[in-house]
């Protein structure tokens, strides 16, 4: 089983390779960020900027979506043509990649993706809560990590640290792939994703608002959750639109907050992969995925269970249907949900 | 909203979208056969009920609306084969949505009338016009800048 850091060597390597003679023009990977527990996204043209790569228990977001920009701007140079991008994909990742290339945001034969394993992506939040100040670096393995902080050196079970998003694991498979490097890593797979979902459903409505209206009045339409997501990838988004009464960056009203959510979730609806994103980027921590989720639920519930992303051919719910589908009032009377 | 200025009696405010091959048909024969259903439904004529995304719905809320309704032709009817049945899928969604954020759930519905059935659309606009009124003003739902 190689550890975290030998991954990253061994991807570091992997890319430099491509770059220098696998027909790769650009690796989209991780760089070291302002702080240790914050890698961003980074692009490497060339082997010795990749001495900046990152990978470890923080190189969670997702870099599928920058494809759609890359691609569109190689287009655009007109040079370089047929030039493919390296993208590093976890597991959960390549059902991203899978549903950009299935909506056509993205073409195969533009993109290398190699997969790596994937040992579960911590939560910066939750190490806060656990004590930590100034987190200045961290040694990691498969099940703990080693948190060098200015409040002193504290070792911490990686299950209590990892990401929402992680305890409900998709698994080790990845949904689209040119190789893989580091595959069957352990993952934390079996939570039951829906618990918040039941939780909130068995509430009386009185309290799903109160709920709801605490939670979304914190939005301050920021817009992080649609530009992290891989399915929000529209030319023209609705919200962009100065007609669309929506306040661009300011809620002015209640009415905005909600529209804004039930919008942004229903868009998205049936092609959903749960990846989680749209909640990890939240600034203010709106448990976006508890929206999402309910839509899968629903989708399940209604017309078979679907996992947007595993397979790109497969239609989405949203984009098909069935002579004897639930009827919305038979849905309305039985109080939602399953 | 529109809360009656002399008797103070509460009339809820409905929007019906009605598909223009089933639901408008039947609400013209509703007029013509003189059957009555409240006047404070305002219909809006769509060309199919796929026509109807969650965000008009939404909207009507937003500008005053206490109930919205989207009648459209039967399943099978379809003018268009099959709209009805994408925008079934869709609004079983949004319902459920919208009642999983706490909104009451009689507010929305769907019927699906087809042009013969004048019967059906009076009936049920009258249900769904009690059912609205009984709830009362959709406070969860408004927005204080489109207030009168």
């Amino acid at each position: 089983m190689p550890a975290v850091k030998e991954i990253q060597e061994k991807m570091r390597a992997r890319a430099g390779e491509l770059l220098r003679d696998g027909g790769v023009s650009m690796a989209l990977g991780w760089k070291r960020g302002e702080f240790c527990h914050d890698p961003e996204p980074a692009f490497f043209e060339s082997e010795a900027e990749l001495d900046n790569f990152v990978y470890d228990g923080f190189s969670s977001p997702l870099l599928s979506k920058y494809l759609i920009e890359t691609i569109r701007k190689d287009k655009q140079k007109g040079e370089g043509k047929g030039s493919k991008f390296l993208v590093f994909l976890k597991p959960c990742d390549s059902y991203g990649l899978n549903l950009l290339l299935k909506e056509h945001r993205v073409e195969r034969e533009r993109v290398y993706a190699v997969g790596v394993g994937c040992p579960g992506m911590l939560d910066v939040d939750k190490i806060r809560a656990a004590g930590v100040k100034n987190m200045r670096s961290f040694d990691e393995t498969e099940t703990e990590v080693t948190i060098h902080a200015s409040s002193g050196d504290k070792t911490l079970a990686r299950r209590d640290i990892l990401l929402e998003k992680c305890l409900v694991c998709k698994g080790p498979e990845f949904a689209v792939q040119d190789e893989v490097l580091a595959p069957g890593l352990p993952s934390f797979e079996g939570g039951d994703r829906f618990a918040g979902v039941t939780e909130l459903e068995s509430m009386s409505p009185e309290e799903r608002f109160s709920f709801w209206r605490n939670e979304l009045s914190r939005c301050i339409r920021c817009n992080a959750c649609r530009n992290a997501c891989p399915v929000c990838s529209c030319n023209k988004c609705v919200f962009d639109n100065p007609q669309s009464g929506v306040q661009a960056k300011s809620n002015a009203d209640s009415f905005e907050e909600n529209m804004f959510h039930i919008v942004r979730a229903f868009h998205v609806a049936g092609r959903c992969s749960d990846c989680g994103e749209c909640s990890r980027v939240c600034p203010q921590k709106i448990p976006l995925h508890l929206l999402n989720r309910k839509f899968i639920k629903d989708i399940n519930a209604f017309y078979g269970a679907f996992q947007a992303g595993a397979d790109a051919e497969a239609r989405a719910p949203l984009t098909n249907y069935e002579f004897g589908d639930v009827e919305p009032g038979a849905v309305v009377k039985r109080g939602g949900g399953a | 909203m529109p809360i009656n200025a002399e008797s103070g009696e509460f009339k809820p405010m409905i929007v019906a979208f009605c598909c223009n091959w089933c639901s408008y048909a039947g609400a013209d024969l509703a007029g013509s056969s003189r059957l009555s259903y409240p006047a404070d439904v305002k219909i809006i004529r769509v060309p199919c009920s796929c026509r109807v995304n969650p965000l008009f719905m939404l909207r009507a809320f937003q500008r005053g609306a206490d109930g919205v309704i989207m009648c459209g032709c039967h399943p099978g009817d379809c003018h268009y084969t099959s709209g009805n049945y994408f925008a079934r899928r869709r609004m079983a969604l949004l319902f459920s949505m919208l009642e999983y954020l706490g909104i009451e759930k009689g507010r929305v519905r769907v019927e699906w009338v087809s042009a013969a059935e004048g019967q059906k659309f009076a009936i049920t606009m009258n249900q769904f016009a009690e059912t609205v009124a009984a709830l009362g003003e959709c406070k969860r739902l408004e927005d204080l800048r489109c207030q009168p």
